[in-house]
């Protein structure tokens, strides 16, 4: 019980004094899993908007592979992603082994398919009757899907919150394809992984309540998305 | 572009060294490392300080002995820093390293709870095994291929005892959240006194055998060898095996620790033999 109160209270001085280490680890991690989700959704929900869209054969096959992806255990994913950068491996090369890069590759995989796959319902949930007024004015493929996008604008930023929320509180791969170094791939999970390792709780305590925090900002918005009344 | 000119320009007129920062061609050094260099906080310092004082950059990866000697045998990494001699003098002679150089060492402790149900306090190590494995006592052993784990399965081999049972529980895990484990099943383990030290204000137990010869934990750093992997950064492993034994790290090494536990967790051996150590 010592242990937790005077953890806790080491935990309040360094987030009042905004420690070092807390403010590298915070800032390390929203800028990783900040890019990463950047990068998904600019990728996703294009290709989710069109999954969501176009009917081919196959199309099945390739939703259930996305939503497959929605599942990825991030220690699989950090697995192969370290295969694939170290200097022994196909993308040896770029000697992104051990940096932030890697860790937005990771982080990337696993953001992704949420993305794509939320966005793919968000789109097939539109009135199909909008589909067809659309195209009875004259609308091109390409913006009708700007159209619908905007339509569907509160479900896509649901689909973005939920990959940021996944990749901000994963661990594995970030871990293992970034190396948990101080001050540049040490983010908010491996630090608090590491500290509590060392027996430094007051510190492992602090990045913890950052974190929730985090998760807690980024449902506050799913959820006011959420509940605001759909524009007309 | 003029200014590094001129710079350069005065530099070499009066003859003096460039900055710390002179640039260098691959800046990056990849270093495949022990957790028990990482949970005793003597990798932080040491990545900062030899960042400061080379134009290289440390990226450390904090695996077990036998991981970073894997990640080595690779050539994945330009330098490993491990304690798990035999299997180091192995790693060489396969051709996987360059230079091997000793140094610094601490010493594994025997801990357990302050009951001491197996009765093993004061004891010799190999003995303190033998009655810990006769009363069936939870020993928890790392199980990691971590230079701990290698160094304890070596002790008891040593003793002529091959641990099994429910007794023997293998936790996987690096030496901090070992020494957790065992405090809270009230189970013995074999611990290196650095991670030790650093946890035992948090925990609930003591040690029973130490400052026997064969405990002695040795560090050696090796750089990868470029004749067999040509794409490691031989300049920058150099540079850290060489920063590692240079005369400040090592009084560094000595030093660290000292403020806050009121001993030394490591012991700088620069330029001895494994012998001298021993």
């Amino acid at each position: 019980m010592d242990l937790i109160l005077q953890g806790l209270g080491e935990a309040a001085s360094r987030l009042v004094s905004l420690d070092p280490d807390v403010r590298e680890a915070t800032s390390a991690a929203l800028a990783v899993s900040g890019i990463a989700t950047a990068l998904s959704v600019a990728t996703g929900v294009p290709a989710g908007a069109w999954l969501g869209l176009s009917r081919f054969r196959g199309r099945k096959l390739l939703l259930s592979l996305v939503n497959t992806g929605m599942g990825l255990p991030p220690v699989v994913v950090g697995l192969f992603v370290a295969v694939l950068v170290w200097r022994s491996g196909p993308f040896g090369g770029l000697d992104w082994y051990c940096t932030r890069q890697a860790m937005v590759a990771a982080q990337y995989l696993l953001a992704a398919p949420t993305v794509v796959g939320l966005t793919a319902i968000a789109i097939q949930a539109i009135d199909p009757m909008l589909h067809l007024q659309l195209s009875a004015l004259g609308a091109t493929r390409i913006q009708m899907l700007g159209i619908l996008v905007r339509e569907a604008r509160l479900p896509i930023l649901t689909a973005a919150m939920a990959g940021f929320g996944a990749v901000i509180s994963e661990i594995g791969a970030s871990l293992m394809v970034g190396c948990n170094i101080k001050g540049d791939t040490r983010i908010l999970t491996t630090a608090i992984a590491l500290d509590t390792s060392k027996g430094e709780f007051g510190s492992a305590f602090a990045l913890a309540f950052i974190l929730l925090l985090l998760v807690f900002a980024v449902n506050a918005v799913t959820t006011w998305a959420q509940q605001r009344r759909r524009p007309l | 572009m003029i200014r590094a000119f001129v710079l350069l320009l005065i530099c070499a007129l009066v003859a003096c060294d460039p900055p710390a920062q002179r640039s260098v061609d691959r800046p990056e050094v990849l270093l495949a490392t022990t957790t028990s260099f990482q949970d005793s906080g003597l990798l932080d310092v040491l990545s900062a300080d030899f960042q400061k004082r080379t134009p290289y950059r440390l990226r450390a990866t904090a695996v077990g002995t036998g991981a970073a000697l894997a990640i080595g045998a690779r050539g994945d990494a330009d330098v490993v820093f491990v304690h798990a001699p035999n299997e180091e003098l192995a790693y060489m002679q396969q051709g996987n390293g360059d230079r091997r150089l000793l140094v610094m060492h601490n010493d594994f402790v025997l801990v357990g709870p302050p009951a001491d149900p197996a009765h093993v306090r004061g004891k010799n190590v190999f003995d303190a095994l033998r009655a810990i494995a006769a009363s069936q006592a939870t020993f928890i052993s790392r199980g990691d291929k971590s230079g701990t784990d290698i160094f304890e399965k070596n002790l008891w081999k040593q003793t002529g005892i091959a641990p099994a049972g429910s007794w023997y529980v293998e936790a996987a895990t690096g030496m901090g959240q070992t020494l957790t484990i065992t405090s809270e099943k009230r189970a013995y383990t074999l611990s290196d006194r650095g991670t030790f030290l650093v946890r035992q204000g948090q925990i609930e137990v003591q040690i029973l055998v130490q400052r026997d010869p064969p405990l002695i934990n040795v560090y050696h750093v090796i750089t990868v060898n470029p004749r067999k992997f040509p794409k490691v950064n031989a300049a920058g492993a150099n540079a850290f095996a060489d920063y590692l034994v240079s005369a400040e790290t090592q009084r560094l090494i000595a030093s660290f620790g000292v403020e806050k536990y009121g001993e030394p967790l490591f012991f700088p051996d620069a330029g001895k033999s494994d012998a001298d150590v021993r």
